[in-house]
């Protein structure tokens, strides 16, 4: 193919370049910490020496924390992409369509009734799943069917369902116990991150993002829109459903591993957009790269800048909602630069 | 020898609602097949139904022999192609990337295009001589460029049959001449082409025969010289028209 310009960095020099940028971002993310540790130190930890608190903190808690944060950005900013896509619209994502006040809600319900993680996930995927599917019915049995601010609305609506839900599981959780965990964690947080959350979600994650990396050229035809996508040779109504179910699946596994963090599904998106142009075959890969090392930073940020940790949906929403209406001031052009 | 399309009291509609019913139609390869008829006649409706997009109210559509509406959508493309009206994607795809889209019907479903499809891409585009556009981006084409890129995804595509919506709808004197070279020399090479058009002049010189839809159901049905007659197209548009020869033997018609 010949090569194509796009504006900052050629197609060749993309992935390397994406690759170094979450190798660093990684790398920062085991290093800054209440306990330092030096490059040095990390080197010798690996290579299975160094002193005994380096490597216990190394092994036990920053290195999974990273691997969950980075888990989590990969997870959300692949499901926005391909809420995207599916949707062809720029401005929904898992949280405006309620999908993570939906899978929250299940989540919440599970440590409420002290279910085990992988109950938990099973949960957040189910009423994550309702939810979209609430949505989508609604917005298409409205008058103006599937039209986008509808759609955002209806999203709106069960996500406000839903956030009662939650309020209602608070009240009626232990206000020793439960309480203050649920509520931290419906902020967002991967500081209890152990090596046995990651190891629960990691599968279902995988497993909603294998068909979407498999399929990703077949799935770029559908910004053409259904009737052109199926007289191209695309089961387009059955792709957008399989779409829908894998990115509802890893943003369930997200939010149970580590709560709500909002905006990552609709930011990074659009950050990986301006550097690979709509093809989604280039743009899912790229998203969920610069998903994973946004993750790891702002993870990093959260538990340096401040005595205590800060809520990653505290600093997602700083980020994010600037960046929300700056799409809405550029309207619909988003799509077609 | 099977027709590559054919339709057997067909009536097509939304919901329960017939929009155009009793249309028998056959598309055998290297024919250009013309519908004219008014605004909202059911034009784009047949089209949809033709293409299984919409089910038939009543009758049967069979493609290249076999009945369209069990056939998978692969199956469907290989040998039906379509060139919408105009572009509906607001990406900005190149225009190279959007005729390699023409060759999903081929691949697996994990499969991406490679070096095969992308010399069968710019070959469609070098038959319609638009093979400098490839890099371009769509949306800073004009319309008659888009419009090509479209033909040449469907040429991309390898089907024997091309739906074509008012291919020239909306594009300026040469690039009308220009599509409809392309579709001509399409027809030369086997492909039959069925085509929507409000240019009764441009029926003539592109088609063989002609389809006239009106009022709900079809007119008349046959060869041009025989269909398109001054009492047929005025009770068409319900307008008086007149039908001349020209010297080159090219039909001309007259409000």
């Amino acid at each position: 193919m010949p090569p194509f310009r796009r504006c900052w960095v050629t197609e060749r020099s993309l992935a390397p370049l994406l690759l170094a940028g979450l190798a660093l971002a990684l790398l920062a993310g085991i290093a800054i910490g209440p306990f330092p540790l030096s490059l040095r130190r990390i080197a010798e930890v690996l290579a299975g020496g160094g002193d005994a608190q380096s490597a216990t903190v190394l092994w036990n808690i920053r290195l999974p924390r990273v691997f969950a944060a980075a888990l989590v950005g990969a997870a959300l900013a692949a499901a926005g992409t391909a809420y995207q896509t599916a949707f062809r619209n720029p401005l929904v994502s898992p949280d405006i369509l309620g999908v993570s006040a939906g899978a929250g809600f299940g989540a919440v319900l599970g440590i409420l009734l002290g279910l085990p993680v992988l109950a938990i996930q099973l949960t957040g995927f189910a009423t994550g799943l309702a939810t979209v599917a609430l949505v989508l019915v609604l917005s298409f049995s409205l008058r103006g069917g599937g039209q986008v601010l509808v759609m955002v609305l209806c999203g709106i609506a069960v996500g406000a369902l839903a956030g009662a839900g939650i309020s209602l599981v608070k009240l009626l959780a232990d206000p020793e116990q439960q309480l203050p965990a649920i509520t931290f964690w419906l902020m967002g947080s991967l500081a209890g991150a152990k090596r046995t959350d990651v190891a629960a979600a990691l599968p279902a994650i995988v497993a909603g993002l294998m068909p979407l990396v498999l399929l990703r050229w077949r799935i770029g035809l559908l910004a053409l829109g259904n009737d052109e996508a199926k007289t191209l040779g695309v089961e387009a109504t059955r792709l957008r459903l399989l779409i829908i179910a894998c990115a509802t699946l890893m943003t369930s596994a997200a939010v149970s591993m580590a709560g709500v963090v909002g905006w990552i599904g609709l930011m990074v998106p659009h950050m990986a957009r301006l550097l690979t142009g709509p093809r989604f075959d280039r743009l899912l890969p790229a998203a969920t790269l610069i998903g994973a090392g946004f993750m790891v930073l702002v993870d990093t940020a959260a538990r340096s800048i401040a005595q205590m940790e800060v809520p990653l949906g505290i600093l997602t929403a700083v980020l994010g909602a600037p960046v929300f209406v700056w799409l809405l001031a550029r309207g619909s052009r988003g799509w077609a630069e | 020898m099977t027709p590559l399309l054919q339709a057997r009291g067909l009536t097509v509609g939304h919901g329960n609602r017939p929009v155009l019913s009793g249309i028998d139609l056959t598309l055998e390869p290297g024919q250009v097949l013309c519908l004219l008829g008014p605004n909202g006649a059911g034009k784009t409706t047949l089209f949809r139904t033709l293409l299984g997009l919409l089910p038939p109210l009543s009758g049967e559509i069979l493609l290249e022999g076999r009945p369209l509406a069990p056939m998978p959508r692969t199956e469907v493309a290989r040998a039906l192609a379509h060139v919408p009206q105009s572009l509906s994607t607001p990406f900005a795809f190149r225009a190279l990337e959007l005729v390699l889209m023409g060759a999903s019907a081929h691949l697996g479903p994990f499969a991406r295009p490679g070096r095969a499809e992308i010399a069968r891409a710019m070959a469609a585009m070098g038959a319609l001589g638009i093979a400098g556009l490839a890099g371009e981006e769509i949306t800073r084409l004009s319309g008659g460029q888009r419009q090509m890129i479209l033909i040449a995804r469907a040429l991309a595509q390898g089907a024997r049959t091309v739906v074509m919506d008012e291919p020239t709808a909306s594009l300026d004197f040469a690039n009308r001449i220009r599509v409809g070279q392309a579709i001509r020399s399409m027809a030369d090479r086997g492909t039959a082409v069925i085509l929507s058009t409000h240019d009764p002049d441009q029926a003539a010189a592109l088609g063989e025969c002609a389809l006239l839809v009106g009022r709900g159901r079809v007119l008349a049905s046959g060869k041009i010289a025989e269909v398109m007659t001054d009492t047929k197209l005025s009770t068409l548009y319900d307008i008086p028209v007149r039908r001349e020869e020209l010297s080159d033997g090219a039909l001309h018609f007259r409000g």
